[in-house]
């Protein structure tokens, strides 16, 4: 990567990087995509979100779902780790604790494939600084 | 629910991939540096800070402006700016999310306060017990030098800064901002009377701004959204929002990050998700090792840094801790002064003797061989050691035995006057003891007794010697009939 050399050049490249993520779960954009986030921080992984995030992209691609999933940090709820956030383009972004393999099974199988809406769901409880 | 909780430290934390820098770009990342180096002055900058009303994480609860300011008033060849990253506090883990979560909000933050208090290098001194956001905070190092955010002519000005990682083993008091300096400098971890401050003649002898990782967090936000707008949120004299760690029994724990002046009421019955097995709510011990508790009475008060110290307690870096019937609060006095004793760094006698003392006294109480005068003791013992102590660590190491025997007074005098524990946790206080009626003599708590401490005929009540009991509970877990149980 070549170093920014101006604020200008700054702004653009975050105003490219800021499109080509809300493109992702734009629906009607032909770069959408589903996207998993695992929260893979010292605890989470401590209770066994490596094991989900090698789990999703393994039967993801299995089964033939196309789909992005990254680790991310820390999403706060310890008492329910391990948790993953699924974004399905056109959804409001929806929030699984307690997540095993099986429970990952259960969420690819019900939520991602038939967007059934399923146990486990942990409701947003936090504001942004986007939107205050 | 209604949502009381708003993230700005946590901002990007569990939304962001911590290792890739776009993903921190595309969140405005690194915009308030280019704000700051190409439109702001460093003391156009500093009194944006200083308007925003941030006072420092770490628990004093320090102006940040402030801090900066009088940095950038002294005159040096060279200065640093340090984070402090050495997260000490049993139960404290917010500093730790930051840096696995987000560790480019430091970085950019740190670059921001080179800038403001006119250094060029910048440390940050983090516990080496932090594995994973070591390797995030190096990753993130390495990227913001490809892009050209840390290293020469930062984009495309004559500002140069640059970020070099001390690891710390690991104690208590390298929290205290001069123990953590002479930490980095290769010396002993212990601390050095104040005057002259870190920001006079801190790390080799130069200028050298200490702030906290999540102070650090919140300056990007204060840059990019404005002071007017941090400064709406939180109370008159605390601004903005903290992060806690909420740990105990409660339903849900978690982070958590509340405005200043949100109620405890709030933060255990709306966000924590209320008491766990629906048990009365007790206390919360807020500030860690130096802070108190702060019981029923104070749930409807607002928590800010002013109101924590008015109620005995302290900020402190943001732990909380829940308890219910179940926790002795003596007991939990000595778990505090346990942790002391063992991290105090020795330097000072008040705080290496008088808190072993205040230990002993405690241990005694717990086991029985209380006094009304051992109560008097403590709380004397207790003001000398706060009063005269070198450092932070020892001034306010006390304040759990005060906060507890303020509040829970009563708890004191049982232990000292009934020789009882109302939690049943103090173990010496408790005799175990065979119903009659119950027990049928089936021999199963006699085979199950470590020390053979319970003798009785086959199908005849039995009897625990209290003489021999060590109190470790077997045989009321094995009995079948419900007939162990204790006073």
């Amino acid at each position: 990567m070549a170093k920014v050399k101006s604020f200008d050049e700054l702004k653009k490249i975050g105003q490219d990087l800021k499109t080509k993520m809300s493109a992702l779960s734009n629906k009607n954009h032909p770069d959408s995509i589903i996207q998993i986030k695992v929260a893979m921080a010292t605890c989470g992984v401590a209770s066994g979100a490596r094991a989900v995030l090698e789990y999703m992209r393994d039967e993801l691609e299995k089964r033939s779902i196309p789909a992005l999933v990254t680790q991310t940090g820390c999403m706060c709820y310890c008492y329910a780790e391990p948790t993953i956030e699924v974004t399905i383009p056109g959804k409001e972004p929806i929030t699984f604790g307690y997540v095993t393999t099986k429970k990952a099974d259960e969420i690819i199988e019900r939520y991602i494939r038939k967007g059934e809406l399923i146990e486990g769901v942990i409701p947003s409880n936090y504001q942004t600084i986007e939107s205050i | 629910m209604s949502q009381k909780q708003l993230r700005i430290a946590l901002r990007n934390c569990g939304v962001i991939n911590p290792e890739k820098i776009e993903d921190y770009l595309a969140r405005d990342g690194y915009q308030a540096l280019g704000t700051v180096l190409t439109t702001l002055s460093p003391e156009a900058a500093i009194e944006i800070i200083k308007k925003s009303g941030l006072r420092g994480r770490g628990g004093g609860g320090f102006s940040t402006g402030l801090k900066w300011e009088i940095t950038r008033k002294v005159k040096a060849d060279q200065k640093y700016v340090v984070c402090n990253a050495d997260e000490g506090d049993p139960g404290a883990f917010m500093d730790r999310s930051v840096l696995e979560g987000d560790p480019h909000s430091v970085i950019e933050a740190m670059a921001i306060n080179a800038y403001c208090t006119g250094a060029n290098k910048g440390l940050v001194y983090i516990r080496a017990e932090y594995p994973m956001a070591i390797d995030r905070l190096l990753t993130a190092l390495k990227h913001a030098k490809e892009y050209g955010f840390l290293g020469e002519n930062i984009l495309g000005t004559d500002f140069d800064f640059d970020i070099e990682i001390r690891y710390g083993a690991g104690a208590f008091v390298c929290g205290e901002e001069t123990a953590l300096i002479h930490s980095m400098e290769g010396l002993r971890g212990e601390p050095t009377v104040k005057p002259p401050f870190p920001s006079e003649s801190g790390y080799q002898g130069k200028p050298t701004n200490v702030n906290n990782v999540e102070t650090y967090a919140n300056i990007p936000v204060i840059i990019n959204k404005g002071w007017e707008w941090f400064s709406r949120i939180g109370t008159e004299k605390s601004k903005g929002t903290k992060v806690f760690a909420l740990a105990g029994k409660i339903n849900n724990v978690g982070l958590i990050e509340v405005p200043m002046g949100t109620t405890l009421r709030e933060v255990i019955y709306d966000i924590g998700g209320g008491m766990q097995d629906g048990a009365e709510f007790k206390a919360v011990q807020t500030g860690g090792p130096s802070g108190g508790c702060l019981t029923t009475k104070h749930l409807d008060t607002p928590i800010d840094y002013d109101n924590l110290l008015e109620a005995g307690s302290m900020m402190g870096s943001g732990g909380m801790i829940v308890m219910d019937s179940n926790n002795c609060m003596v007991s939990i006095a000595k778990f505090y002064l346990e942790f002391t004793v063992e991290e105090s760094c020795g330097k000072c006698s008040p705080c290496r003797i008088g808190n072993k003392r205040l230990y002993e006294l405690l241990e005694k109480i717990t086991q029985g061989n209380g006094t009304m005068e051992d109560l008097d003791k403590l709380r004397n013992l207790s003001s000398v050691i706060k009063d005269t102590s070198l450092c932070g660590l020892g001034q306010t190491s006390p304040n759990p035995v005060l906060s507890t025997m303020e509040n829970f007074y009563e708890e004191y005098l049982e232990h000292v006057t009934f020789k009882k524990c109302r939690s049943s946790i103090c173990k010496s206080l408790m005799t175990y003891i065979v119903d009659e009626e119950k027990c049928i003599g089936c021999t199963l708590c006699a085979r199950n007794c470590p020390v053979n401490a319970i003798t009785g005929e086959r199908k005849q009540a039995h009897y625990i010697d209290p003489e021999k009991c060590i109190k470790c509970g077997a045989c009321m877990e094995k009995c079948k009939f419900s007939a162990i149980f204790t006073n």
